[in-house]
């Protein structure tokens, strides 16, 4: 315990630290935490830390091995990023949040037993929410609410499998959960897919992260889906349903992604699409597949995050977010268009960037796994996203129309963050190795092959001529995309409505009824009630106390005093006795 | 450098130069799709040079109007303040 700290703890004692100071020494701060957590993750060895029992159920605070090192390197990666992206916000209680999100991110990708996943898990939520609310304004009020409800929702499902599987097994430690075909291994499950916005239970992540602040959203694109893959790999590898879920959710995202006018909220259609790489893989659940949802949750963390930053820049610099009202922008932001570029060609699986070493190994162990319409499904995906965040996004916001707009390019933080982001998409798909030694199972896949290599070009450049040649047809409509979520925000008005018409009447004519009928009637019985208290009852009472009197009077008088008459009292009672008894006796 | 770079492929003067390096482009990657050494695939359009290419362009087409359909007869977009 003592060469080993839980990364966790580093980010909780900066969110303690941090609202104290202020200026230069609170970036500085800002930027020591998370490469502290960063160091003690590379100084970390495998193995088991902070166990003890209690209520005679043994608990495990962290257990360390290659897939939670593979998660925690890419987030105390990425928590570098984001802080050094944010470092010009003022708002402590932004970092707070963002500290506290990484912490418990990484008490998830840590923890050893349910009850501090499910701890971890729960802070995660309330951090992540603030990361939305504090962009003030009612649509980010609402769409916060609506987030942290889904997410409690998911928490309380995930609490009661818990305890429905401690119970089953008898054991909390976190693994691997068995198809028992009993309730908590749904429960556990619907939770995870929740949090890994698996359609139809998506809607949370594209209402709400357009909705965040600037540089809360880079925060968000990065960790909650990626820790839902992460206990999916841990619990649920090689379940069948995911494989389709998957492959559907890839596609479901790029549909939509068409059909999008705002860009932070078209780039949260493509975090889902690029998940559902993620969750095939979990259900296909080969070791190649296993690694390759892994390895591309670590390259969808970076590029995605990269995406989101770029975006992001734009709508600081600009403060619109709809590619309607954007366009010309790349006359003076050439180095943002150039980095959210490379993220762009990253999220396509270009050669040479950090998608193409990621992606290609889930679909490769699809194709292993002789799955060839999840492999076609997967590769249309793959084609869509280019489509998108590589040409549609960045055509309309940097080029196209010139919306008249001159901002400059956003402060040096921001381009910093973006340019290490960069440099990461990069360094990965060109020394895949690096990336490959770190994951779970022994990597026996060579991505760079002259045929894997030339199709993936073909597939994206000819995605690029039907782009160009359709492009009209492709162009941002002012509109918004009914999702899944149109249930819960159209249902909470149906709530509403029953609530305040026949559920309010009815209360109303309740308490008429009660005023008019009920109450007159009581009155009267009460008045009755109270003539027959006073005139029977409490004449009974006193008639009683009177006979008692007037007996005591009488006995009174009996006791004289005098011993005589007590003797000549007691010789006739003895007489009279005797004279019963021989009566009854001779009778 | 970069600054160079993004100017040219924004500036709109240059539509006919940037068409024809992409056309180049175009066609050497599926001149090389047609070298490459193929000797293992899993499906048949593995061994099939030309694939890459018909597959991005038609899904590309595909996603396309299938989204659009869907979005405009299904019902899926809708005015900015539907939800208002």
């Amino acid at each position: 315990m003592t060469d080993w700290i839980h990364p966790a703890l580093i980010f909780l004692a900066g969110a303690l630290v941090l609202p104290l100071l202020k200026g230069h020494f609170r970036q500085l701060w800002q930027l020591a935490i998370p490469l502290a957590a960063l160091a003690s993750v590379a100084i970390m060895t495998p193995g088991e830390y902070g166990g003890f029992n209690f209520v005679g159920q043994k608990l495990l605070i962290a257990k360390v091995d290659k897939l939670a090192l593979v998660f925690a390197w890419v987030f105390t990666i990425m928590a570098v990023i984001g802080c050094l992206y944010s470092l010009h916000v003022r708002s402590a209680a932004q970092h707070v949040a963002a500290f506290l999100y990484v912490g418990s991110a990484l008490g998830v990708v840590f923890a050893g037993d349910w009850f501090t996943l499910l701890v971890s898990w729960e802070i995660m939520a309330f951090a992540s929410a603030y990361l939305i609310f504090a962009a003030d304004g009612l649509a980010a009020t609402r769409a916060g609410m609506r987030y942290l409800m889904v997410h409690v929702t998911g928490g309380v499902l995930l609490f009661g499998g818990i305890v429905l599987h401690g119970q089953e097994t008898g054991s909390y430690l976190f693994g691997p959960i068995a198809e028992t075909g009993g309730l908590a291994y749904s429960l556990i499950l619907i939770s995870f897919i929740i949090n890994a916005a698996v359609p139809p239970l998506n809607a949370w992540l594209t209402d709400a992260y357009p909705e965040a602040t600037v540089t809360g959203a880079v925060f968000l694109s990065a960790f909650t889906t990626k820790t839902a893959i992460y206990v999916l790999i841990r619990a649920y590898p090689g379940t069948e349903v995911l494989v389709w879920l998957g492959a559907v959710m890839a596609l479901y995202g790029v549909i939509y992604a068409v059909l999008e006018n705002d860009c932070r909220r078209l780039l949260a259609y493509h975090i889902v699409s690029q998940v559902g790489y993620m969750v095939a893989g979990v259900g296909i659940g080969t070791e190649m597949a296993l690694n390759g949802s892994a390895s591309h949750a670590f390259a969808h963390i970076i590029y995605k995050g990269l995406l989101f930053m770029g975006a992001g820049a734009v709508i600081h610099m600009t403060g619109r977010r709809k590619l309607t009202e954007l366009g010309g922008l790349y006359r003076t932001m050439p180095w943002t268009v150039a980095l959210y570029m490379i993220g762009a060609f990253a999220i396509s699986a270009f050669p040479l960037f950090s998608g193409f070493v990621s992606k290609s190994m889930v679909v490769a162990a699809a194709a292993g796994d002789q799955r060839a319409v999840i492999v076609l499904m997967l590769t249309v995906a793959s084609s869509g996203t280019f489509l998108h965040t590589g040409l549609k996004l960045p055509y309309y916001m940097f080029f196209g129309r010139d919306c008249g707009l001159r901002p400059t390019e956003p402060p040096i933080n921001m381009l910093l963050a973006m340019g290490i982001a960069a440099v990461l998409c990069v360094g990965i798909g060109v020394l895949p190795g690096l990336l490959y030694g770190m994951l779970p199972h022994p990597v026996n896949y060579h991505p760079y092959t002259g045929a894997h290599v030339t199709e993936s070009l073909n597939i994206l450049m000819f995605t690029a001529l039907a782009f160009f040649l359709f492009l009209r047809s492709l162009d941002p409509e002012r509109t918004i995309s009914l999702d899944t979520d149109w249930a819960y925000r159209r249902g909470s008005g149906l709530f509403m409505w029953v609530a305040n018409r026949p559920l309010a009447r009815w209360e109303q004519m309740i308490t008429s009824l009660s005023d008019t009928v009920i109450w007159r009637w009581l009155n009267i019985g009460a008045h009755f009630s109270l003539i027959g208290d006073l005139k029977g009852v409490d004449a009974v009472v006193n008639s009683v106390a009177r006979t008692a009197l007037r007996c005591g009077a009488v006995m009174r008088r009996v006791q004289s005093g005098v011993v005589s008459h007590y003797a000549g009292a007691m010789i006739s009672g003895v007489l009279a006795c005797i004279a019963l008894y021989v009566f009854l006796w001779a009778a | 450098m970069i600054g160079r770079i993004v100017q040219f492929f924004g500036n709109t003067a240059n539509v006919r130069l940037k068409w024809r390096i992409f056309v180049a482009v175009l066609v050497v990657i599926v001149f090389a799709d047609f070298l490459v050494l193929r000797d293992h695939g899993e499906y048949f359009w593995d061994l099939l040079p030309g694939w890459g290419a018909g597959f991005g362009f038609v899904s590309c087409v595909v996603i396309i109007f299938v989204s659009k359909f869907i979005g405009h007869q299904g019902g899926i977009m809708r005015d900015e303040d539907y939800y208002d």
